[in-house]
């Protein structure tokens, strides 16, 4: 299969045919990369929804030069041959990002002090590059009482933005969802109905496939901010999953086991509830060491040093 | 009465009946498409004929079949889009009620030119008496051999079942009903791909509103020529108009495609004026999404020219000075209509329909209906004028389906030809009407 040639922000990248935008700007990395809230790589059918990584297509492909009408999503559309693409060098696109991150927060209730996810919250992230200065809205924010999906889960409804993907989790890698959405708009939720329990294996990669705070592991639930922890590789023998983790240490003391998260917050393999939630000793796991860490992130604060290329190592 | 081709016989009694609609020369289409004509040529003859689409966007339907990849080897499917419910827009429930076998005929027809074997009428839960009428002359249609097995003994069958919706206007969108149809929560699909390529269970499918279907029969009865002779420019044919609103009277008509709009309003073979002899004062043309428009433009375009009922005449001057033909919902306001109060209740019926699946439409849809609310009641600021036009910009254009672009085109549009009415409600401090 011949490749395509697609340009994104002036820089000229060559995939195969079926890549999206987004996977070829991933490609050639760094800031012409478009925030994903919804998009998951690994989750198929994921993405389109939240239109934060809208782009300008200002030249369709080769054969057609035409430019596309409206702004698309760029991890659901598709490279041509000859695609000229604009993200941060379209003023448009940027503009709509600005609205988009408004358009999330309207009923966000911008509570990151005492929330779990704050530090590794893309949310947080996106207001910080695109969020306005000020709010421009008066109306009461929607509210809804957090509760406890399964024992293990907290799902705190102000802060979803309806991304999708934990549903798309609970579809494709557990046997039966028991959550989903309910009602439509913006009083649309995400709840399981009637109260029942999301009670299976891999429940817990709803939490790490959670782009804001909505769902959060409850036996971590108020024990550190994420930075104060330091993130260790570690692995295990399990039946279940491929045992290959990231343990939060404080100390000797494991405060919470994730999944393993890429720079774009996406995890490589999907763990499973023994691992997250039961094996909670440091004798429970071999630890392979410190974690890389992407410089940008929050987490890398305070215990990492500068080391040449984009990412640090941890102080030990 | 102008040309009659969709409600010719509709006056007859008892036109439900297959045997009265019959012996009008009911289902002669049918015989003659399917021993006379190949799904080629009826597809060729409909894109001659110059149909549209009269859902809504106005898409050349010939076009839209010849999407359909006929070699194809799974099975494809023609639906009807029933889920009529954009506000101002009764025109289909009518043709079901009353004359349901030119539907099914027209059904039949399009079905054997996409090469389709199965059929779906996707209807509105709502119209629950329209659904019986319906399944009752589909029974009919069996009964008589012009659906099922080897119709008219040709060799061709199809199968034709009617569904209803439980009650979401978003089920209008074509990709939200192949979702609903399919028994999925009816959120519009992303797009490409689009239902010709991969539609209905994944096959290549066609998706016509029942108005569209209904002109079946009369083309292929008396060919395109007839067809296109009939309009003006590339709005061929007739429309059915749901007019409401402040007029005499009220109701559906069949008009021909380029009757002035003035004629339409004021001539008593139509709507029959304003009420009480009131001043006409707005029109929303094309049901409640279309942009609103006030008498000076919808009567004359901006350059003079007296408007006509047509696509292109209606969309003169773009959205600056015009607005679309839509689906037919024709509403009028006369002297006596808040602006504000009657955009309001558009507002709240799209934050209530919109499916909520991408954030500017859930979010931009709920936040443009609180401010509309705070306007009306009095209690909103010149700023909040600006903050709706700023909403509606970056909601238009940037959603998944064109719930979207519905929910902010009469929010700009209202803005645009009656700012000085906005602004009254925020001097005054309370609604002027």
């Amino acid at each position: 299969m011949p490749l395509l040639k697609v340009t994104i922000d002036n820089i000229e990248v060559e995939v195969e045919a079926g890549t999206t935008i987004m996977n070829a700007a991933r490609i050639i990395g760094g800031k012409v990369v478009p925030p994903a809230m919804c998009y998951y790589s690994k989750l198929e059918g994921s993405g389109g929804k939240c239109r934060t990584c809208l782009v300008k297509v200002a030249q369709g492909s080769a054969r057609d030069p035409r430019p596309m009408p409206k702004l698309v999503a760029s991890c659901r559309t598709l490279v041509q041959d000859g695609m000229v693409v604009q993200n941060i060098t379209s003023p448009e696109a940027m503009e709509s990002r600005q609205a988009i991150t408004e358009f999330l927060l309207i009923n966000h209730p911008l509570d990151c002090p005492v929330c779990d996810q704050a530090g590794e919250c893309h949310l947080q992230d996106l207001s910080y590059v695109h969020g306005l200065q000020e709010t421009r809205t008066v109306e009461e924010r929607r509210t809804f009482k957090p509760i406890d999906i399964g024992d293990k889960i907290k799902l705190n409804m102000n802060r979803c933005i309806l991304c999708y993907r934990c549903v798309m989790v609970a579809d494709q890698i557990t046997e039966k969802r028991v959550h989903g959405v309910l009602g439509r708009g913006d009083h649309s939720e995400i709840s399981t109905l009637i109260v029942k329990a999301v009670d299976n294996d891999f429940s817990g990669n709803m939490i790490d496939v959670c782009p804001v705070g909505a769902l959060t592991d409850n036996t971590f639930r108020f024990k550190s901010r994420v930075w104060f922890a330091k993130p260790m590789d570690a692995h295990r023998k399990c039946s279940k999953c491929s045992g290959k983790v990231v343990l939060w240490m404080k100390g000797d003391e494991l405060l919470r086991v994730t999944g393993r998260k890429d720079k774009y917050g996406e995890v490589g393999e999907f763990i499973c509830n023994d691992c997250r939630f039961e094996q909670k000793e440091k004798n429970d796991w071999i630890i392979e060491g410190p974690r890389t860490i992407e410089r940008h992130s929050v987490i890398s604060q305070n215990h990492y040093e500068i080391s040449p290329g984009e990412s640090v190592r941890m102080i030990k | 009465m102008g040309k009659q081709i969709l409600l010719k016989n509709i006056d007859v009694p008892g036109l439900a009946d297959f045997q009265v609609y019959r012996k009008l020369g009911g289902y002669t289409a049918v015989e003659k498409a399917l021993k006379t004509l190949s799904p080629d040529q009826i597809t060729e003859e409909v894109k001659k004929s110059g149909l549209k689409g009269r859902g809504g966007a106005g898409f050349p339907t010939g076009m839209k079949w010849s999407f359909i990849d006929k070699q194809s080897e799974k099975a494809k499917y023609l639906v009807c889009n029933y889920d009529e419910s954009e506000p101002g827009t009764f025109k289909d429930r009518h043709i079901g009620k009353l004359n349901p076998h030119q539907l099914i005929e027209g059904m039949i027809l399009g079905s054997y030119a996409l090469g389709a074997n199965t059929a779906y009428i996707y209807i509105r839960g709502e119209l629950f008496y329209v659904l019986k009428i319906l399944e009752k002359a589909i029974q009919e249609a069996y009964k008589n051999g012009f659906l099922g097995e080897n119709i008219l003994g040709t060799g061709y069958s199809l199968d034709l079942y009617c569904h209803p919706g439980a009650g979401a206007y978003i089920c209008g969108e074509e990709t939200a009903l192949l979702e609903s149809l399919e028994g999925k929560r009816g959120n519009p699909r992303i797009k490409p791909p689009f239902p010709a390529i991969v539609g209905l269970y994944g096959s290549p499918t066609v998706v016509n509103n029942v108005e569209t279907i209904a002109a079946l029969p009369w083309i292929v009865k008396n060919g395109y020529e007839a067809y296109a002779a009939i309009g003006i420019g590339n709005s061929k044919g007739t429309k059915l108009i749901s007019a409401c609103g402040h007029i005499n009277k009220p109701g559906i008509y069949e008009i021909e495609l380029g009757l002035p709009v003035e004629e339409f309003i004021y001539s008593d073979e139509y709507c029959g004026g304003i009420r009480n002899g009131n001043k006409l004062k707005a029109v929303v043309a094309g049901g409640s999404s279309v942009p609103i428009l006030p008498a000076s433009l919808i009567l004359k375009t901006a350059a003079g020219e007296p408007r006509l009922m047509s696509y292109e005449s209606l969309a003169e001057g773009g959205f600056q000075t015009g607005t679309m033909l839509g689906s037919g919902g024709f509403i009028v306001m006369d002297h006596t209509t808040c602006i504000v109060k009657n955009l309001l209740t558009f507002a709240r019926f799209y934050r209530h329909e919109s499916c909520g699946q991408c954030s500017p439409c859930r979010e931009g849809t709920s936040w443009m209906e609180k401010i509309l609310t705070r306007i009306e009641n009095g209690q909103g600021t010149m700023k909040d004028i600006d903050l709706l036009v700023d909403i509606a910009k970056h909601v238009e254009g940037n959603t998944i389906c064109p719930l979207g672009d519905a929910a902010a085109w009469p929010v700009a549009s209202a803005i645009r030809h009656f700012r000085e009415e906005f602004e009254e409600h925020v001097k005054l401090q309370k609604c002027p009407f």
